[in-house]
């Protein structure tokens, strides 16, 4: 009996430690697989960070130098940078804010009523979506010439509000579509008028459509760079500066910024997801 | 008069035919865009004040249109709605002193159960202090204290439905208005819930209007039910009168099983109507029994009431018989249930109860040669619309009347 197991044994080692491993990639492969996803989504991001620390010798941030935090302590210390930070902000929040009214309103509009054209609003409201950024850029830029409309931070706006409804509005009716109207009458049933019904029950319970509507109008408009650039003049925003930068080399404070706006957003969304659960708990 | 908690007349719903009619076709099979649906048909109908009343009838025959008229959520295309009194037929639901129970309970996902039944509190702007002692002693009585905290989504089918009454309640409507409101629960749930149910109404003294196409469901708890049929009712009453006296083919098949038989007047002998069934039999029926019915009559009586006696037995004197052939016999446990043919090939069903035989051996068999015999005070005659199928009427197609 031992004669015959005994060679199984002596080539063991090095056969099962593979065949070991073999089958626990076999058994976690959902995990492996999870695990290269999120790895292949996070590299750029994480070297964007790790170069916020670095100290390169040259005006280009390409080489691993050195380990430092003056760019961090001094994140808006190259010029331009900061007024361009702020114009993209200001826009950011200026079209994030119009465009997430008009688009609720608009979504209700689509979801709850009947009227002769809702057909043609349904499709028009996906155009901005399916033509070509480049497209839509020029086209902006065609029409504030025609009509003599000097380019500035209201033309980057105008555009910005007009992509950021169509996401809008397709985000908080997909929202509203599932909403039980029973609720809306239930409601009424006990005594609230429509205004009191709108904002005691539907409000709150489309608020996480809207929430996530605005968090994505918010940034594609602080990260637009295409249509920008057409509607922009001489107004420069985050993005145009950093592409203007890229010429002759990004300043580390670009890496210390996009870090972070990274780390803002994600808070953000991690912020809504709680919040979320919490009150569906 | 003041006991009239509501009054109904001349109501009526038509959905489409106008604007709407391209919406209606794609409900409805066959219909066209300018057909419209005559979903509640000129009803008159008075709810007594406290009392338990029934809407029944099989799915789409109008029912719920007619109560979300009365709860304001559909317009009426004419007639009008009182309330103990007051005209209230324009008014929106949050004007009319009245409360719904959703099917689908509708509770608000994002209150707690505590907010979800204060809500209409809080609407009248009644002071936080008395809301409080409301809300708790409304979950007392719904038997749910301790779940004030609670959030909709951690609570059983049950345990909902209790609550969406007590939301209703709490705001002592004059009337409340439930749709179907045991229809999610399984049955042995809705059977509690129906005890329950009856027994808050008696307890809060609130006229409760009550849909269901249930019809043990509706004769269990109800004061008065009304038979709803293509948007009018067949008949109205109390349950045992419609039981014992349908008045119409249509009710006496919805409720429970009848058998019914093709009559032909034949004179009428001291306070008896004469008839002659198809097989050449003749029976007798009190007078009294063809009041309010038009010509054309089915004779009917329900399988319970039916006793079988072998050729050779003396029948009782007084009673109508019927010789007939036995067809079928399933044993049920508490009782036997048989089909009799009789000699023109009509199917009859018959209950006896397992008491005088209650062996398979003493049990009427297949083939057997019986006389049915009942009495004639158990008899009801509907008004007949010439249908020959007389065993167990089914349930009318729910179809609705496209006009
Ligand atoms: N909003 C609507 N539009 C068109 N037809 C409707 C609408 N609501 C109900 N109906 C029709 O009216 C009829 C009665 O419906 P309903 O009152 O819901 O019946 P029930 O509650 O008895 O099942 C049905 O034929 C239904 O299809
Ligand atoms: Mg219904």
């Amino acid at each position: 009996m031992t004669a015959t197991t005994a060679p199984i044994t002596l080539a063991g080692p090095p056969r099962s430690v593979a065949r070991r491993g073999a089958r626990w990639i076999a058994g976690n492969l959902p995990w492996v697989y999870v695990g290269l996803v999120i790895l292949y989504l996070v590299v750029p991001i994480a070297v964007i960070a790790l170069f916020s620390f670095n100290d390169p010798v040259s005006k280009s941030n390409l080489v691993w130098h050195g380990f430092t935090l003056k760019y961090w302590l001094n994140p808006l210390g190259v010029p331009g940078l900061g007024d361009a930070l702020a114009t993209s902000l200001r826009i950011a929040f200026a079209s994030t804010a119009v465009a997430t009214v008009l688009g609720t309103l608009i979504a209700l509009a689509l979801v709850r009523y009947d009227f002769r054209g809702k057909g043609l609003a349904n499709l028009l409201i996906f155009l901005p979506m399916a033509t070509p950024e480049i497209v839509l850029g020029a086209s902006l830029l065609t029409l504030f010439v025609q009509v003599g409309q000097p380019r500035s931070e209201l033309t980057i706006l105008i555009a910005h509000i007009m992509f950021n409804i169509s996401y809008v509005v397709v985000t908080v009716r997909a929202r509203l579509a599932g909403f039980d109207r029973n609720l809306e009458e239930a409601a009424m049933d006990l005594g609230a008028n429509p205004w009191t019904t709108f904002w005691r029950v539907t409000f709150p319970l489309i608020l996480p459509g809207i929430v996530a509507a605005a968090l994505l109008a918010f940034s594609l408009s602080i990260d637009d760079f295409v249509i920008t650039n057409f509607t922009a003049g001489p107004t420069v925003t985050f993005p145009m500066f950093i592409w203007g930068a890229a010429r002759v080399g990004v300043p580390v404070q670009v890496n210390v910024i996009g870090t972070i706006i990274f780390v803002a957003a994600v808070g953000l969304v991690a912020i809504s997801t709680l919040a979320q659960r919490r009150r569906s708990a | 008069m003041a006991d009239v908690a509501v009054r109904l007349t001349q109501l009526t719903k038509r959905f489409g035919g106008d604007a709407t009619g391209r919406r209606v076709a794609k409900f409805v099979d066959g219909a066209t865009p300018g057909d419209s649906i005559l979903a509640v048909d000129h009803i008159d109908l008075e709810v007594r004040d406290r009392e338990f009343f029934s809407l029944l009838g099989p799915s789409g025959c109008g029912k719920t249109t007619t109560l979300r008229m009365i709860g304001g959520f559909e317009q009426p295309t004419s007639g009008r709605i009182e309330l103990a009194g007051e005209d209230v037929t324009w008014l929106p639901p949050y004007q009319r002193n009245v409360n719904t129970v959703f099917q689908n309970y509708a509770l608000f996902p994002h209150l707690t159960v505590f907010e979800n039944v204060a809500f209409g509190l809080r609407r009248r702007k009644v002071a936080d202090g008395e809301v409080r002692t409301r809300v708790t002693e409304m979950l007392a009585l719904v038997e749910l204290p301790g779940y004030e905290r609670r959030k909709p989504g951690q609570l059983s089918g049950g345990q909902a439905q209790r609550v969406a009454l007590a939301r209703a309640l709490v705001n002592k409507p004059a009337v409340l208005l439930l749709d179907e409101p045991l229809g999610a629960l399984d049955l042995k749930l809705r059977k509690q819930m129906q005890v329950e149910l009856k027994r808050i109404q008696q307890e809060v003294g609130i006229t409760f209007i009550y849909v269901t196409h249930d019809q043990e469901e509706a004769m269990t708890m109800s004061d008065r039910i009304a038979v709803m049929s293509r948007g009018r009712y067949e008949q109205l009453g109390d349950p045992e009168v419609l039981y014992e006296h349908p008045k119409t083919r249509f009710v006496a098949g919805f409720l429970g099983v009848s058998n019914l038989l093709p009559a032909t007047r034949a004179g009428s002998v001291n306070g008896y109507a004469g008839f002659r069934l198809g097989s050449g039999t003749a029976v007798r029926v009190p007078l009294t029994l063809l009041e309010g019915r038009a010509a054309g009559y089915a004779v009917g009586v329900r399988p319970e009431k039916i006793r079988l006696f072998e050729p050779k037995d003396e029948v009782p004197a007084g009673l109508n018989q019927a010789p007939g052939v036995i067809s079928d016999a399933s044993y049920l446990g508490v009782s036997t249930q048989y089909i009799v043919t009789l000699a023109d090939g009509h199917r009859v069903t018959v209950y006896e109860q397992n008491v005088q035989r209650a062996t398979k051996a003493e049990l009427w068999a297949s083939g057997e040669q019986v006389v049915l015999a009942w009495a004639p005070e158990h008899c009801f005659v509907v008004e007949d619309g010439g249908a020959t199928d007389t065993a167990s009427i089914e349930t009318p197609s729910p179809e609705p009347v496209v006009a």
